[in-house]
């Protein structure tokens, strides 16, 4: 299967020509934030206070990174279970938020404002935090130091490897994928 | 009666916790690169080819393997012919964690249930106490990240419920957890005992080096039905689909209420880090 490169801000055009299943590499600039950071950043939109980053056409990746050793940009930094952040995200998108990285299946909310919004919902590797962090070029806390792990960081990265799972059309990997090797295994021992 | 000073507990603590964090055990190794060649679905071979360079990785640039490198668990044996001198063993395993996770650059993920607040230094450690016979203390560790931990459920079953009961209930579990707990898993089954002892038997369980047969041939018999129903649901490696869910079923099992049938199902992500010593 060939590999999509893509870099954020993510476009329009980009976003529709996102299909579930594909393999992408991400660059650019994402921004991270998972549980308390996503509580503070709703917070501030009830109050319609700006956020701390502009989000328009950008991706926030759900990570709490490894704290970086001297010499390090970053930790061991790959995603968390997404769906802790579903109650939030489509706020985000309604906001201009394009693209989520995570893992671990979304909201029928969530899957609604992809397709509303347009927006893509990208699947990273879990338990590979130590090969994305290669990926990722330069890591600044932007807000919420007080979080530790789950300040909200501006990363800068390089073909930082994906998959999409929820596309705009409604697509869902972890669905079709399920059906489709439903059944399939032998056993041969 | 043999004596040992907490001061060398902490540090073997210490090292347990740094080493497991960078070096997937050679079991869990084993039985990804297994998997890696019995899956037939793309995406998930995708996944596995990722996780296994990730474990070449995290060893030789000396980085956690997972950012969640877990609330710290410990099964503990204790020989009645040893002794502590110096602070408790409770203590001196919290202290050990402490240093272990403050100086292994560990991600500290303890925090208040309520007010969400970092309690800053990943204590207080989960602790399960045994005591053995002999002059030994062991020390068994495991990092247990929270997104497998989430998926996993309990039961209080009735004893009609039997073992077709059991296992439809470990599948369902893992039917319903699909992508969540960083499939492919290994599955905790304890039987038994009561509602909180059945879950100490499920994470107990986990602790078995993957690939080993359970030694009671009914469970190992339930181990291998739960396998191959698991692995047929199809939600592959990372949720991705494909036919590598678990890489294993382990149970165990003890007596319970003649009232009671307690079933608890612990879920382990593949990042399966665990290590053990004995002082």
């Amino acid at each position: 299967m060939s590999v999509k490169k893509i870099t954020t801000p993510l476009s329009d055009d980009t976003v529709l020509s996102l299909k579930t299943g594909d393999e992408v590499l991400i660059s650019g600039v994402i921004y991270t934030a998972r549980d308390q950071a996503h509580f503070r950043l709703i917070k501030l939109i009830e109050e319609n206070k700006p956020l701390p980053f502009d989000i328009q056409g950008q991706i926030i990746y759900y990570v709490g990174p490894t704290p970086e050793k001297p010499g390090e940009i970053i930790g061991s930094a790959g995603p968390t279970t997404s769906y802790r952040m579903d109650k939030y995200a489509p706020a985000l998108m309604k906001l201009g938020l394009k693209g989520m990285i995570g893992k671990g299946k979304r909201s029928n909310e969530v899957k609604e404002a992809i397709q509303k919004y347009g927006a893509v919902y990208f699947g990273a590797i879990g338990g590979a935090g130590a090969l994305i962090s290669k990926s990722i070029k330069s890591n600044k806390v932007i807000a919420y130091e007080d979080l530790l792990s789950e300040a909200v960081r501006e990363l800068i990265v390089e073909d930082f490897p994906a998959i999409v799972v929820n596309d705009v059309y409604g697509g869902d990997l972890y669905e079709e994928g399920r059906k489709r090797y439903e059944n399939k295994y032998a056993v041969n021992d | 009666m043999r004596f040992i000073t907490s001061e060398e507990i902490s540090n073997a603590v210490k090292n347990l916790i740094i080493n497991s964090s960078v070096s997937l055990p050679e079991d869990t190794y084993k039985g990804l690169k297994q998997a890696f060649e019995k899956e037939i679905s793309e995406s998930g071979k995708t996944a596995l080819r990722q996780i296994l360079l990730n474990a070449e990785v995290a060893k030789t640039e000396n980085k956690p393997l997972c950012q969640d490198t877990g609330l710290a668990v410990f099964f503990v044996e204790i020989g009645i012919d040893v002794a502590v001198k110096g602070r408790n063993l409770t203590d001196a395993i919290n202290e050990g964690t402490r240093r272990g996770y403050s100086e292994g650059f560990l991600r500290k993920s303890t925090c208040d249930p309520l007010t969400r607040k970092n309690i800053g230094d990943n204590t207080p450690a989960i602790i399960h106490y045994e005591f053995t016979n002999g002059d030994k203390l062991k020390i068994m560790y495991a990092a247990k990240g929270g997104g497998s931990e989430n998926m996993s459920g309990i039961k209080m079953m009735r004893p009609s419920d039997g073992k077709d009961g059991i296992m439809d209930f470990v599948v369902q579990i893992m039917q319903a957890a699909g992508p969540n707990p960083c499939p492919p898993n290994i599955i905790g089954v304890g039987i038994g005992g009561n509602f909180e002892r059945s879950a100490i038997l499920a994470k107990k369980s986990l602790f078995r080096k993957l690939g080993e047969r359970n030694s009671d041939q009914e469970l190992d018999e339930m181990e291998k039905i739960i396998l191959e129903r698991i692995n047929n649901i199809g939600t592959g490696p990372m949720g991705f689909g494909g036919i590598c869910t678990a890489l294993g079923v382990h149970i165990i099992k003890e007596p319970c209420h003649i009232a009671s049938l307690p079933v608890a199902v612990n879920i382990e992500c593949h990042s399966h880090r665990h290590a053990e010593i004995a002082i």
